[in-house]
């Protein structure tokens, strides 16, 4: 190479002076509102999300336009939750909280006790088959009430898919909205839950009290 | 991870460096509108990038994009290949003229607005969006080497006008 090595020209240059310094937070926070904006006007925001601090720990929620596509517990992991999200549903997802505002604030209602059933459009495009019979049943189990897993594939017409109806209930895209958590088993032990056995029982405790 | 990182996931790790390299390219009046644009661009066509696409350099390319038909609205022509020599750019510095023809102010602060164009994309996206100079000569036009001189002369040109501050 003839011609100086503009690297070795910036070992003794401030970047930062000559081209500018990195952006400020609240520039790129006003940008990224703006954008969110504009891909919900312009019909774009396939998914949008938010977090929501509960007695349960840091919810995530996300809706498409269609409705509530999913609410996922912190151990599920954010990054994976939303990188399933692009996969299964559509990559075009933002940190958008405006579409998610009900559905926090129904959330915010059931733990403070004063809501026993949600209303919000929901989407079940992550759910499918049997799965998904069995999530349309679930909130037929009301407030304050449990069911078995017998009962409940029973109920879907499939009394021998007690597994299934158990899977079904581990792979709830809507937890808390879609009370699997109401479904226990027929020795009257809780059972497992997506969100850790200790938030079942939290979560029928409050009920329970309410 | 085989799929494709959720959108969001992109303004994040790149919004920050596409938005300083458009205020590096334009200025800071038009550099907010070209990142909008940018990035509702990007997420109009992301669904159909190869998930092995580097990302970087495909938000730089439609942010130069974007930076061309900001120049063009405003009536500034961007500087032909051919144009771009040490003497122009001399002219420039020595002037303190920026390249618009219509002689508007281009509202940069600083030295970066003297440099001819080419010189100065190729600073913003070497140096500034962190692309080898075989991405930033397929962003510009011509060759890696074509596109490592335009840098190397633009950083040149930028110390000479900081030589006094340091």
């Amino acid at each position: 190479m003839t011609t100086q090595d503009p690297d070795q020209n910036l070992a003794d240059l401030h970047l930062t002076d000559l081209l500018g310094p990195p952006p400020a937070e609240d520039v790129m926070a006003a940008l990224h509102a703006k954008l969110t904006a504009q891909a919900e006007a312009a019909g774009l925001l396939d998914v949008a999300y938010r977090t929501l601090d509960t007695p349960v720990g840091t919810l995530l929620l996300a809706a498409t336009p269609a409705g509530l596509v999913r609410v996922a517990y912190e151990r599920e992991g954010v990054d994976t939750v939303l990188e399933r999200l692009a996969s299964k549903v559509s990559p075009r997802i933002l940190r958008a909280p405006r579409r998610l505002d009900g559905a926090a604030r129904q959330l915010e209602e059931y733990f403070g006790g004063h809501r026993q059933r949600f209303d919000l459009p929901l989407d079940l495009a992550l759910a499918s088959g049997f799965r998904r019979s069995v999530l349309s049943y679930l909130p037929a189990i009301g407030y304050g009430h449990t069911a078995s897993y017998q009962s409940v594939a029973a109920a879907v017409h499939n009394p021998r898919a007690v597994r299934a109806v158990g899977t079904a209930c581990a792979t709830n895209p809507l937890p808390l909205v879609i009370p699997c958590h109401r479904v226990i088993r027929a020795d009257g032990q809780l059972g497992a839950y997506l969100g850790g056995p200790e938030i079942k029982h939290q979560l029928l405790d409050l009920e329970a009290s309410a | 991870m085989t799929g494709k990182q959720p959108f969001e996931k992109l303004v994040s790790q790149h919004g920050p460096a596409v938005l300083r390299v458009c205020r590096a390219v334009l200025g800071p009046v038009d550099a907010d509108d070209a990142w909008s644009e940018t990035f509702l661009s990007a997420l109009q066509a992301y669904p159909k990038l190869p998930a092995d696409a580097n990302v970087e350099a495909w938000l730089v390319t439609i942010a130069h994009r974007k930076a061309i038909d900001v120049i063009r609205r405003a009536g500034r022509a961007a500087v032909p290949v051919a144009d771009v020599s040490d003497a122009a750019a001399r002219h420039a510095m020595a002037t303190g003229a920026t390249n618009s023809p219509d002689g508007r102010d281009l509202d940069l602060p600083r030295s970066l607005d003297r440099l001819p164009e080419r010189q100065r994309f190729a600073v913003a996206y070497h140096y500034l969006a962190g692309l080898p100079y075989a991405e930033v000569a397929a962003i510009i036009g011509g060759t890696a080497e074509a596109a490592r001189r335009a840098a190397s002369d633009g950083i040149a040109n930028l110390r000479k006008v900081h030589g006094t501050v340091r």
